[in-house]
């Protein structure tokens, strides 16, 4: 039979995704446990328990200093930190979005100044936004809102503006005006692809977070990695990176199971 | 180049008229000199090959186009250059919004006009406006699938529901491009007998492109012809095409019950489907 025909089942698929995962898992053991044979105090490739060692005191006890549960704080900061540029470019690309898509002259004026802005890469951004906006939270916020919302917006405004010419011209014969057009027919029919477009920009919008906190920052999941980095604490280094993980998956599958719940009639047939 | 016609309106005043409308594309000419009246009440067929210019026509006559060059006139007036809800229109695909329920979708064509700023209605408003939507549902035969996604539906069912979408409107004119295209025969007959019923019961004017010559005598009480009446050989798109034949099929006019003469038999016979 041909690959290209071979179906997996879907408890077959399960195992067979877990195989990559437990291999990775065992090769790093193996060469953690003979680096320790090596070396009894190795930093590089810390075992579990060294790990375990490594983060019960940021998990379960209060920093001396700030009295604070270091690991769950930089959790919430950092949280924080991707909510607000997450929600505040979310609503900016589909309100941009949708009048780029649906409005011609709109699209004529603001198009050009949009894709202009979208072939910049935020990092170099970065220190304008220290200098103008102070090394406080706006400026990390901003640097999220303004690397993931030119792409997301001209996702949003393509997809509308490529919504079939027989429905809007059918909501016209149906006595609908631009803002009611905007309003029942293009509105609805982008929210399930902006969540598509804000899990495609979970990643980038990480990236742009964890540098933010690894240059100006003295708290953050990213500020922590960047700080122990200076001690070789891999044993600190490694569950975060794996926590940072967990927290992009989970946002991933929330993400598309609020658009299966939500918008039905854009997941096929089978509803 | 008024067609002679048989029904008992006939000395009434053109419900559409196009003079000397020329569409052109840059250099090329689709369209040349189209000189038509539509009589209220008629139910007019548009064949021709393709790139004749059928849709082209028909995006004029919607206000999707703006012709080049002349004027058209609908109930004497000259007509607006953009589609609204004077003309109805039923594409082939498409034509039904994929995120609102049938009853959503028939509901639209009235929220639109009665709720400027939300194009919603709610309470008391929000029910009269369901109700009759439900009812034009039941008159195309989808009474039973108010609440369904047009992605639940069959491609017969979602043009039932295009065309009742657009008849909620009333409009003056109900413009059908190729509706019956992508359907498959035996869907096809049904809604043949579908539409026939429509245009008697709702006294409507249906202007309809097609590709299929048996479709158009079938349905229509005026068949149009376009093509082009000239060709050059070194220049193909230098000459547009225009109706070259415009026949009038004696057929009794809508809310007449009995049997028209050059209707095909099996047609008709069908409403009950």
């Amino acid at each position: 039979m041909r690959w290209v025909n071979r179906q997996v089942r879907r408890s077959d698929a399960v195992l067979l995704g877990a195989v990559p995962i437990v291999l990775l898992l065992l090769v790093y053991l193996f060469l953690a446990v003979s680096r320790h044979a090596a070396n009894p105090f190795d930093k590089i490739l810390p075992l579990p328990q060294g790990m375990v060692t490594g983060m019960v005191p940021l998990l379960f006890q209060p920093d001396q200093l700030s009295g604070q549960y270091v690991f769950w704080a930089d959790t919430l900061a950092s949280l924080e930190r991707l909510g607000l540029g997450l929600a505040i470019a979310t609503a900016t690309s589909l309100v941009v979005g949708l009048v780029l898509g649906v409005l011609p002259p709109v699209r004529a004026t603001i198009g050009p100044l949009v894709t202009g802005i979208a072939v910049i890469p935020p990092i170099a951004l970065l220190p304008i936004l220290f200098i103008a906006l102070g090394l406080g939270e706006t400026a990390k916020v901003a640097l999220i809102v303004i690397g993931i919302t030119p792409v997301m917006v001209r996702d949003i405004a393509a997809y509308v503006g490529s919504l079939p010419r027989e429905q809007i011209v059918k909501a016209q014969t149906l006595g609908a005006g631009s803002w009611q057009i905007m309003l029942r027919v293009a509105l609805p029919q982008a929210l399930p692809r902006l969540i598509h477009a804000l899990r495609l920009a979970l990643g980038p919008a990480w990236v742009f977070l964890i540098s933010a906190e690894a240059i100006a920052s003295d708290i953050g999941l990213g500020y922590r990695i960047f700080l122990v980095r200076r001690y070789l604490s891999m044993d600190v280094i490694i569950p975060y990176v794996a926590w940072i993980a967990l927290l992009a998956i989970v946002m991933d599958v929330a993400l598309a199971q609020l658009s299966k719940r939500a918008f039905p009639w854009a997941h096929g047939a089978s509803h | 180049m008024s067609t002679p016609d048989h029904t008992p309106g006939a000395k009434s005043p053109p419900i559409l008229s196009l003079h000397d409308v020329w569409v052109e594309y840059g250099d090329k000419i689709v369209l040349e000199k189209v000189e038509l009246d539509f009589e209220a009440g008629s139910f007019v067929s548009i064949v021709g090959p393709s790139g004749a210019g059928k849709s082209s026509l028909l995006r004029v006559i919607l206000g999707q186009e703006v012709p080049t060059r002349g004027r058209i006139l609908l109930d004497g007036e000259p007509l607006a250059p953009e589609c609204g809800p004077d003309r109805g229109v039923v594409f082939q695909r498409y034509s039904v919004f994929p995120h609102l329920t049938a009853l959503g979708n028939v509901v639209f064509g009235l929220e639109c006009v009665k709720a400027p700023l939300l194009a919603r209605l709610f309470g008391s408003a929000r029910k009269a406006a369901e109700a009759q939507a439900a009812d034009m549902l039941a008159a195309v035969g989808l009474g039973d699938a108010l609440h369904l996604y047009p992605a639940q539906m069959s491609g017969g069912m979602q043009q039932r529901l295009a065309i009742a979408q657009a008849l909620i409107k009333r409009p003056r004119i109900l413009l059908l491009d190729e509706p019956f295209g992508a359907l498959d025969p035996g869907i096809r007959a049904d809604m043949h007998a579908l539409i026939t019923q429509l245009w008697r019961d709702y006294a409507l004017t249906i202007i309809m492109v097609t590709h299929d010559i048996r479709e158009a005598f079938g349905l229509g009480t005026r068949v149009l012809a376009l093509d082009k009446r000239r060709h050059d050989p070194h220049a193909p798109h230098r000459f547009g095409a225009t109706a070259v034949y415009d026949l009038a099929l004696r057929k009794a006019a809508p809310g007449a019950v009995d049997e028209p003469a050059a209707q095909p038999a099996n047609i008709a016979q069908r409403a009950s489907a």
